[in-house]
């Protein structure tokens, strides 16, 4: 086990850096030093001095990925990539182009989009469990049918329409939780009740019939005819067999999502006022500011290698037929 | 036991307070007077030496003072002491240091010195950086703070030697202020000072001289400036100038505090009515009362009409009356909207989605207030702005730009073309004055009527501006050899470019508008989409043919609406701020004339020829000029439209016990749709359950 994870931790580095420089070339194909420069400088009265005294303090009046001019080691050294990428590793994110600390910005944003996340995760998964289950117990029936429709209708329903409607008619019409807006501590929890209902809701449908078909392969299976033919009850073959076995591609597709939380969701971050990781990526993109977006998504990526790996540890775990090696 | 814990459960009930669950605010007002206000886009500066956009004015105006501000009531504005004693005492020099007196020519003019005179017993806000040892904090006691409130504060007295040292700090290229570069050509050693600590930390400059610029004593100083520049006393009036302690830089660059964002750009340090207590540009930004704020009172007088309208009430009163601002991270204008209907907002703008729900348009143009909004108590708020947005001609473009009769007619026939009355009617819900030259309304040398009337556009009919017919254009057409829209070198439509940056899904009503209106005399317009960074690009290198931009004043005079056009500000050759690179050698003359007058009957028949000038060369089509609608609630008191003024704030007051009213009344949760939804769940389980029992009892197969 202990190989498995470090051999999977040492093919994450040239991971890294591929992401690293294709995420460099990316923003530097759209962007040049000089539109970041004009984006940080305002649109008054900014001369071409004024630009190139920018970017000779922020580091951008180098080359970007090698310098000719240079000797040795500097050829390489000496650039914006290295200089402004390399420190990543070491997960020193620096200074954003407006000056603020990003370690200390990701720090502060994470915990509102966890607060978002988490639970939207564990109360959807227990629905979704839930409803898949109900549907199962009653397959072949009206109020399958009725509930695959209903699935199918939610699931074509786009999430920001489930946004607007839940603000307008749970916020501004029933008046019963604030429209937007978040806090610290346990006075977040009525800003968090609507977004949250809302997740669950708009991830029912799909959520519910993907559960139902994990459930479907495993009722069919001989060892629930035997336990039935035992003389079981349905929900005790339910929750006691076929709940266990589906449970290995459930929770294996929860666990790679996990670490993905932190990143939160920009759309419900943005009509929701949460201070979350999300809108704090889409605010940088929009202001080119390369330090934000190299940071996040670096970020991303080990978070999303981090939750592979974990997903690959939990599965051995659960099912005794695998074995890292 | 049962009847115990039942007994316990309805206690806890009936204990809690239902009403306005919907409330955003945790914490209770108490007696305080508290405004609430939103923010879109957290401000990238708060230093007032870069600050320059208006979301990072309305907090940094309400924080520092420089020496001058206008008037919050009179009209046109004009400026007053705000630290000052008095206004600065300006004098003239020659080439020979002599002072100028009596009658002399504005060429005799070398240098013109500014004496500004500070009141005495202003005090900064209370802050950390006025304690000595907090200015030599160990790692591990910055290692232990969390926010400034961690360290005693204390204060100090405000000096002249503060202006003059925020004045170096513009200069210092490390802090990259974005009037540096308009500085340097105005004030004496600005940019030798510049180059002096181009390698220096930015503390360095508190021990370095900059020769224009002296502390004459404690509460006096004197700024020297190349040349006379009457609109620098305009410049007195905004943040870049204002007092800035030499304190908060050495504080502030105390090694671990930046990695804390701790930092001047995030928390100022001024002498404001206000200081920033709390500073999350993530969730909220909370501006309270200065306990130090220096006597200030409300103006006694103002226009004619303000008494009528109560603006006189609190005349003679100390300032300021609110106590705390909350300003909560809104990016969406939907949520924001529904919770000023709410009461949660005291004041909102209003987005196109919600204009037909706030406002109605009556018989003679004028718009009024809905009568749903009516009912709330709210107030609507109009002001043409001080700002223009127009279509620019490239002038150095073959066929739309030049000086010959035939591009002169070209542009003259688009310009009327375009129908700004109904760009205005369709994409600004009514929101915006055509415009009639450089000039809006409130800019001295604007006339209103026949007597500022475009006559290359429009026609003065009964007493109103009629639009010029499209025959007339044709006719104009025609005359620059373009029949009915052709090109003779190719005999096909006239193809023209029209570069922008409104490429959205959303934008393209407004460009199918733009094609129609070129269609109507022929032409062809070709859009060419591109971002912003290119466009900006394509401006700087005169590649572009027709495009669309604005500008908004610094400050109210007409030199900082006629410096768009001078020939020594092309973009193309010398990067300055004349977009359309336009040259006329006589709008040149008079604009040098003009620049430094004061204002008098001369300048304003100067300001009239390079009007007509203009509009006959019509290098732009004059646009329109915005109108902003402003919604605030009943309670929310003292308001006037200042589109000069930042620091309006310390003169408006909340009625606070007539919010917690309305907003009591506004918010009432309803249970009712809930109670029936679990009503009906419960009912729907019923067969639910009697299909599952019967599920179990059969046999399985």
């Amino acid at each position: 086990m202990i190989q498995y994870i470090l051999r999977r931790c040492l093919y994450a580095l040239p991971l890294l850096m591929g992401v690293n420089i294709l995420t460099f070339v990316l923003f530097f194909v759209v962007n040049t030093p000089d539109d970041m420069a004009r984006m940080q400088l305002g649109q008054k009265h900014v001369t071409e001095q004024a630009v190139k005294n920018w970017k000779h303090q922020h580091g951008y009046d180098l080359p970007l990925l090698w310098n000719q001019q240079e000797k040795a080691s500097e050829k390489l050294t000496e650039t914006i990539f290295y200089q402004k990428s390399i420190g990543l590793f070491l997960f020193d994110f620096g200074v954003s182009e407006s000056g603020r600390n990003i370690g200390a910005d990701i720090k502060q944003r994470m915990w509102p989009s966890l607060s978002i996340a988490l639970p939207s995760l564990v109360v959807g998964l227990l629905v979704n469990i839930s409803v898949a289950l109900m549907m199962v117990l009653f397959r072949n029936s009206y109020l399958e049918f009725s509930s695959i429709v209903l699935c199918v209708v939610l699931m074509s329903i786009s999430s920001l329409f489930y946004i607007i409607g839940g603000q307008f008619f749970i916020g501004k019409l029933l008046k019963l939780v604030p429209i937007s807006g978040y806090d610290t501590g346990f006075s977040a929890i009525k800003f968090l009740v609507l977004p949250v209902l809302i997740s669950v809701v708009a991830g029912i449908g799909s959520g519910a019939r993907w559960y139902r078909t994990l459930f479907l392969e495993e009722v069919e299976k001989d060892y629930v005819r035997t336990a039935r033919a035992k003389g079981l009850t349905e929900t005790q073959v339910l929750f006691k067999h076929v709940l266990k076995n589906a449970m290995i591609p459930i929770l294996t597709g929860v666990v790679v999502v996990l670490p993905l939380l932190f990143m939160g969701s920009l759309i419900m971050e943005s009509f929701f006022s949460i201070p979350g990781l999300g809108s704090y990526t889409i605010d940088a993109i929009n202001r080119q500011d390369f330090a934000i977006v190299r940071s996040m998504v670096f970020l991303g990526s080990v978070l999303y290698i981090f939750g592979l790996l974990l997903t690959d540890i939990s599965y051995s775990f659960v099912d005794p037929r695998v074995r890292l090696s | 036991m049962h009847n115990f814990f039942l007994a316990i459960f309805i206690l806890f009930l009936a204990s809690c307070d239902v009403s306005q669950l919907n409330n955003p605010y945790s914490e209770t007002e108490e007696d305080l007077s508290i405004l609430y206000s939103s923010f879109s886009e957290r401000p990238k500066h708060l230093d007032p030496a870069i600050a320059y956009s208006s979301n990072e004015y309305g907090f940094i105006a309400q924080i520092y003072e420089p020496p001058f501000q206008y008037h919050y009531l009179k009209r046109p504005y004009q400026l007053v002491p705000l630290t000052a004693t008095e206004m600065p005492r300006v004098e003239f020099y020659n080439q020979q240091d002599e002072i100028l007196s009596g009658v002399f020519d504005d060429q005799q003019i070398t240098y013109t010195k500014y004496t500004i005179t500070i009141k005495q017993g202003i005090n900064y806000q209370p802050h950390p950086a006025f304690s000595s040892e907090n200015l030599r904090l160990s790692l591990a006691q910055v290692e232990a703070i969390n926010d400034l409130t961690d360290l005693p504060q204390q204060t100090r007295e405000l000096l002249a030697a503060d202006y003059v040292y925020q004045i170096k700090r513009l200069a210092h290229p490390k802090i990259h202020s974005p009037i540096a570069e308009i500085m340097k050509h105005y004030i004496v050693g600005f940019d030798a000072f510049s180059k002096q600590a181009k390698t220096l930390d930015k503390t360095a400059v508190k021990s370095l001289d900059m020769a224009g610029v002296e502390v004459l004593n404690r509460y006096q100083y004197s700024i020297l400036i190349k040349g006379k520049y009457p609109q620098f006393r305009f410049w007195l009036a905004m943040p870049f100038f204002a007092a800035m302690p030499w304190e908060a830089d050495a504080f502030y660059a105390q090694q671990g505090l930046k990695q804390k964002n701790i930092t001047l750009d995030w928390f100022p340090v001024g002498t404001g009515p206000y200081y920033l207590s709390e500073n999350n540009p993530n969730r909220r930004m909370v501006l309270t009362k200065n306990p130090n704020f220096h006597e200030e009172f409300y103006p006694d007088e103002g226009d004619t009409d303000d008494e009528k309208n109560g603006l006189l009430k609190d005349a003679g009163k100390r300032l300021p009356f609110i106590d705390k601002v909350v300003y909560m991270l809104e990016k969406e204008t939907i949520p924001y909207w529904n919770k000023f209907l709410q009461g949660y907002y005291d004041a909102s703008g209003i987005s196109s989605d919600s204009f037909d729900q706030a406002v109605q348009f009556i018989g003679d143009g004028d718009a009024k207030l809905t009568d749903a909004m009516a009912a709330k108590g709210i107030q609507l708020q109009t002001a043409v702005t001080t700002s223009i947005f127009y279509m620019g001609f490239n002038m150095l473009d073959g066929v739309v730009g030049g000086d010959s009769e035939k591009a002169r007619k070209l542009r003259q026939a688009i310009s009327i073309a375009l129908d700004y009355e109904e760009y205005i009617a369709i994409f600004q819900n009514g929101r915006g004055v055509p415009a009639q030259g450089l000039l809006p309304p409130g800019i001295y040398g604007f006339e209103d009527k026949q007597a500022g009337m475009n006559s290359v556009v429009y026609d003065w009919v009964n007493g109103q501006y009629q639009r010029k017919s499209i025959e007339q254009a044709d006719r104009l057409m025609t005359e620059a050899g373009y029949q009915h829209g052709v090109d003779p070198a190719t005999g096909e439509s006239l193809v023209l470019y029209f570069d922008t940056t409104s490429v959205s899904v959303d934008d393209r009503p407004r460009m199918n508008w733009y094609r129609k209106q070129f269609e109507k005399i022929g032409i062809k317009l070709v859009i060419r989409p591109t971002d912003y960074n290119r466009f900006q690009e394509k401006m700087r290198n005169g590649n572009g043919q027709l495009f669309i931009w604005g500008w908004n004043a610094d400050y109210p005079d007409p030199e900082n609406f006629f410096f768009l056009l001078y020939g020594a500000n092309g973009k193309v050759k010398h990067g300055g701020e004349n977009a359309v690179n336009y040259h006329n050698a006589e709008f040149d003359l008079l604009f040098e004339q003009m620049r430094n007058m004061d204002d008098s009957e001369q300048r304003q028949q100067i300001i009239q020829k390079m009007q007509n000038i203009v509009r006959k060369d019509a290098p732009w089509v004059f646009g329109f000029h915005p109108k902003s609608f402003s919604l605030f609630h009943g309670w929310y008191q003292n308001l006037k439209p200042n589109l000069m003024a930042n620091n309006r704030l310390k003169y408006t007051r909340i009625d606070a016990a007539s919010r917690a009213e309305k907003r009591a009344l506004w918010n009432h949760p309803v249970f009712w749709p809930l109670i029936l939804a679990l009503c009906l769940f419960i009912l729907l389980l019923f067969p639910a359950v009697k299909a599952f029992k019967r599920r179990a009892k059969e046999i399985v197969q």
